[in-house]
């Protein structure tokens, strides 16, 4: 019975959605305020409507209803109870589910939270939601309905999760990643609303701002969390594999950190608006984009979703008419606007552009790299890969002029800047960041390379700057100690932005430049020297979880003589699906990971090891855990939460636009 | 007048993502497998080889044996399903008359012999490829694989996958006819 | 007779579908012995660039396919008969295809994967510096009195930002 609930609910929450869509917008349209505060209601509505479906289906999951052919596919009874709940999200089906359920909480959070609004705006933006949302549950609906039935012969047990999903990583990484894909849909909605009214103003950009940067954080966090579990869980050391998969979250991001900039100048000085009005409709559709890559099948990846045509050909059609709609009502609705902020070629706003055009093309080189094979194929020039020596080489080129004008970037004022005021600042910024990123190859490197220098000193070079500029900000006033107290939090959450990208540099170039990786034979009770370290293949011994078995080799680690580290590296059977699985040995520490992967025993009775020294590789996951402290800085910052004060600001921007 | 131009600069995501759209849409539309390959041996002739016959391990084969006439190669195995799947209708293409030789690729003699005693012989010659060593030189990444070769030995074509009735009459037939 | 063996071929077919469907999360260890420290780096390199063309999306040293594996011992094999990393990569590309490097060869189509993104950032430079001088002549065209104008009010409106 419950299933059927919860299916039941689902259809609810459709009705609901396109109900959310039609009649505020109908309100808007005649003036019935009725309608127009009916949004509001529906959304709320719509919510719990999805929320109960979305418990009901976690709730079998827990009770093990194996009638339900969904989780007789992806759970099992001997699952541990963590992972059976995670299991909601585990395939096709669910993460559906969680999508839609995960976009009304994004909606019932800019009905309740948005107060300043005026009613018309917001009847406008969940409209749109709801559109949105409607799609979604019409697929979910029509083609993977999370709740259909086995009966009458349902099996004892399920065929279980994944092993490779049975992880802590699974429980928040696909979560905190949607909440990023669909957080992009408020941007996306708030866009959609403006170009409708014909309304772009700094106002939008406020409103707009604070959901943009939440997104953005989630995804942020999303995608570490993501590089973080294929590190650890897929046994061979890497953190970042352009993948199409990968790629499909990397785009939104990429795009929506070009947003979070431009949306920044739209509101500070009412320039490139409908930059910033189409960057807003590019991350969501890069969101959507994603999902169909990951759904479709017509691309091959290491983690796709069982794929299936008519998915695709759905999501397509909705792709279609959702993206191809909103840029033709960009282009025209966006002809409308007009600038009037001045700026020169010396100012913030023009290095903001530039950073915009960095990133796009950042954009540009990772939507070709996983697309072009594809067209390729089909115009007939045969099945070509696209793969990390050309990303990365592409990156390499992109970073340097990036990083050289961010670092710089938050020097100069809006407006004009004398480059001759700045030319000091940039020495001394010069001479420092070379000196200290000297210093810490120095320190941290056995070797130099060029690129390894470049990286370092790139990542110095922002660090540097952002000390330079908060030091000159808070002594241009005071004295330092009270000046940096008077910083705001956009202040704050810019430098710390900054600082995060900076960190990431420098773990990327040092895992990237530095990294030693071993295959070897290891005997129990032999050792092997490796880096400064010492390691010891103590023993092997059995290994029985609760559903699955394997074996489990003990290796103790001696640097300098001296104990640091006990490494079991695991070699596992999951006992449903008879698939063997590495669980790495990991000792992680601030300046570098030691890794041990087991591999097969050889005929002689020794086993074939894999020893991986990555210098710095947790700062790879630690700066954009920074960034994404930033972004939480950022919405936490009071501008967004005064009351009723943007309403007399937009009616003075639309009379001046009108003007 | 200046707006048009604006709208028509605007316009250009919109055409973008169109012409994007239509490429994403084709291979959804036709259907096609993007783990499927085409060969790169396309116009080749086949690679020099000795290996040995399946049932007698004195008789060698080369190169030599795909010159004279057109034929089929197929590369199989028993330790691959599809491969089963697909032998049936390797029996019905060699009752009509083709030429087919067939490559056993990294298996196991014994087994490959008492597969193709129960269920019928469809080879003109068996090759045993136990180490792989042909199949990489043809580029073979899975079995079943089925390649075209004319009367030449140049390779014409490859077919991934099950060799079925439905495959046979939609594609490979008519590549087969205009071979010489 | 036919009906078990049968039966025997769906559960094969079954199995073999599982495992091909389920990727298998195993590293691919291999301990092979080199003459010299410039060999072991080519290996490392070539297994990093190759596809296997069997995977879903790996190169040949991640993956445990039976395929990687033999591409791998192929791979070191050649490289300790002393050939290039362009040699091998050659030698693969004519029996697999470009599908199996990583790094896509030039052709008219991937020469967009370059020219895409440089084409962008030189348009969008450009507009920068259009956007940038229509600024400058609108500047030049406002009237002395309006130019002091507006120069207070965006003094007042910087103050505001700067607070």
């Amino acid at each position: 019975m419950l299933p059927e609930i919860g299916q039941f609910s689902l259809i609810l929450a459709c009705i609901l959605s396109l109900l959310q869509t039609v009649y505020p917008l109908y309100g808007v349209r005649t003036g019935h305020q009725g309608a127009i505060r009916s949004a509001k209601m529906f959304t709320v509505l719509q919510f719990i409507a999805v929320a109960i479906s979305f418990v009901i289906l976690a709730y079998l999951f827990f009770i093990n209803d194996f009638s339900v052919s969904y989780i007789a596919t992806n759970s099992n009874s001997a699952l541990p109870w963590y992972y059976r709940l995670s299991a909601v999200w585990g395939a096709h089906e669910g993460s559906l589910l969680l999508w839609v359920f995960l976009l009304a909480t994004w909606s019932i959070a800019v009905a309740l939270m948005s107060k300043n609004l005026p009613v018309e705006s917001m009847a406008r933006v969940l409209a749109v939601l709801g559109l949105l949302a409607f799609g979604f549950y019409l697929f979910v609906i029509l083609t993977s309905n999370p709740f259909e039935r086995t009966l009458p012969y349902f099996p004892i047990d399920g065929r279980d999760l994944n092993p490779l999903l049975q992880d802590f990583g699974l429980v928040i990484h696909p979560p905190m990643l949607y909440m990023g894909y669909v957080g992009f849909s408020v941007a996306f909605a708030f866009a959609i609303a403006a170009l409708l009214e014909g309304r772009l103003d700094s106002a939008w950009a406020k409103w707009s701002r604070p959901w943009t940067m939440a997104a953005w954080t989630f995804l942020t966090v999303g995608i570490a969390l993501g590089s973080w579990w294929a590190y650890y869980e897929l046994g061979w050391g890497g953190w970042w594999f352009w993948d199409p998969v990968e790629n499909a979250s990397f785009m939104p991001w990429l795009a929506g950190t070009a947003l979070i900039h431009s949306l920044a100048v739209s509101e500070k000085r009412g320039v490139f608006k409908s930059w910033t009005v189409l960057l807003a409709l590019s991350a969501f559709s890069l969101s959507l984009l994603g999902t169909f890559l990951v759904r479709s099948g017509v691309l091959v990846s290491v983690h796709a979703f069982a794929s299936d045509p008519t998915r695709g050909l759905f999501i397509l059609s909705f792709l279609i008419l959702v993206i191809g709609g909103a840029l033709l009502l960009y282009a025209v609705q966006a002809s409308k606007v007009k600038s009037r902020g001045r700026y020169e070629l010396a100012s913030r706003e023009s290095l903001l552009l530039l950073n915009n055009i960095l990133l796009i093309a950042a954009l540009i080189v990772v939507l070709l790299g996983t697309l072009l094979p594809l067209v390729h194929k089909e115009i007939g020039l045969g099945s070509i890969s696209i793969g990390e020596p050309f990303f990365n080489r592409m990156f390499t080129i992109l970073i340097v002029p990036f990083a050289l004008f961010l670092g710089i970037g938050s020097l100069f004022r809006w407006k004009r800047q004398k480059l001759s005021e700045l030319v000091k600042p940039i020495l001394i910024i010069l001479l420092l960041s070379l000196c200290s990123s000297l210093v810490f190859l120095f320190v941290f490197a056995p070797a130099l390379t060029w690129l390894a220098m470049l990286g370092v000193f790139l990542g110095f070079w922002i660090i540097v700057s952002v000390g330079y500029e908060i030091y000159l900000r808070s002594t241009h006033r005071y004295s330092f100690i009270i000046g940096i107290t008077k910083l705001g939090n956009s202040h704050w959450a810019m430098s710390l932005g900054h600082l995060g990208l900076a960190v990431m540099i420098i773990g990327i170039t040092m895992t990237q430049n530095y990294s030693i990786e071993k295959d070897v034979k290891l005997a129990v009770g032999e050792h092997i020297r490796f880096e400064h370290y010492d390691f010891h293949f103590d023993q092997i011994s059995a290994l029985n979880g609760q559903n699955y078995v394997g074996t489990v080799g003990t290796f103790s680690v001696l640097h300098n003589q001296q104990k640091i580290a006990v490494m079991n590296a695991e070699k596992r059977i999951y006992t449903v699906q008879r698939m063997p699985m590495t669980e790495a040995a990991i000792d992680a520490g601030f300046i570098r990971d030691l890794y041990i992967a087991m591999g097969e025993q050889l005929p002689d009775g020794a086993w074939a090891v894999r020893i991986y020294y990555k210098p710095f590789i947790r700062w790879i996951w630690l700066g954009p855990l920074i960034m994404a402290l930033a972004g939480f800085i950022m919405i936490c910052d009071k501008r967004y939460r005064t009351k009723k004060q943007p309403l007399t600001d937009s009616k003075n921007e639309t009379g001046e636009q009108n003007a | 007048m200046l707006n048009k131009r604006r709208i028509l600069m605007l316009l250009v995501p919109f055409v973008i993502f169109i012409i994007g759209a239509v490429f994403l849409a084709t291979p959804l539309l036709k259907g096609s497998d993007p783990s499927k390959l085409e060969s790169a041996l396309i116009g080749q002739p086949i690679p020099q080889f000795t290996l040995q016959d399946i049932f007698d391990q004195d008789k060698q084969y080369n190169a030599d044996i795909f010159k004279g006439q057109k034929m089929l190669l197929n590369v199989w195995a028993t330790w691959c399903p599809t491969c089963y799947a697909e032998h049936t209708y390797l029996n019905k293409l060699a009752n009509q008359g083709l030429y087919i030789v067939g490559m056993n690729y990294k298996d196991n003699r014994k087994k490959a012999i008492r597969w193709l005693n129960e269920l019928h012989n469809p080879y003109q010659i068996s090759l045993f490829d136990e180490s792989g060593l042909l199949g990489l030189d043809l580029g073979v990444y899975g079995a079943p694989e089925t390649f075209l070769i004319d009367s030449h030995g140049i390779i014409r074509y490859r077919h991934v996958g099950d060799l079925n009735e439905q495959v046979w009459n939609d594609k490979l037939s008519s590549i087969y006819e205009e071979m010489q | 007779m036919i009906t078990i063996r049968h039966m025997f071929f769906y559960i094969g077919l079954l199995i073999s579908l599982i495992t091909l469907a389920t990727h298998s999360a195993q590293a691919a260890i291999d301990t092979f012995e080199f003459d010299n420290v410039q060999q072991e780096q080519t290996f490392h390199e070539l297994t990093k660039l190759l596809r296997c063309p069997k995977c879903q999306n790996q190169n040949i040293a991640d993956s445990n396919a039976e395929l990687a594996k033999d591409l791998r011992n192929k791979a070191y094999q050649l490289v300790k008969q002393g050939q290039s990393k362009e040699q091998i990569v050659d030698y693969m590309v004519a029996r697999f295809g470009n599908f199996v490097r990583y790094d896509p060869p030039l052709t008219p189509a991937t020469i967009f994967l370059w020219l895409g993104p440089l084409l962008f950032v030189i348009g969008g430079l450009l507009i920068l510096f259009k956007q940038v001088k229509k600024n400058k002549t609108k500047q030049a065209a406002l009237a002395p009195q309006e130019q002091q104008k507006l120069a207070s009010l965006l003094k007042q409106h910087t103050k505001g930002i700067e607070k």
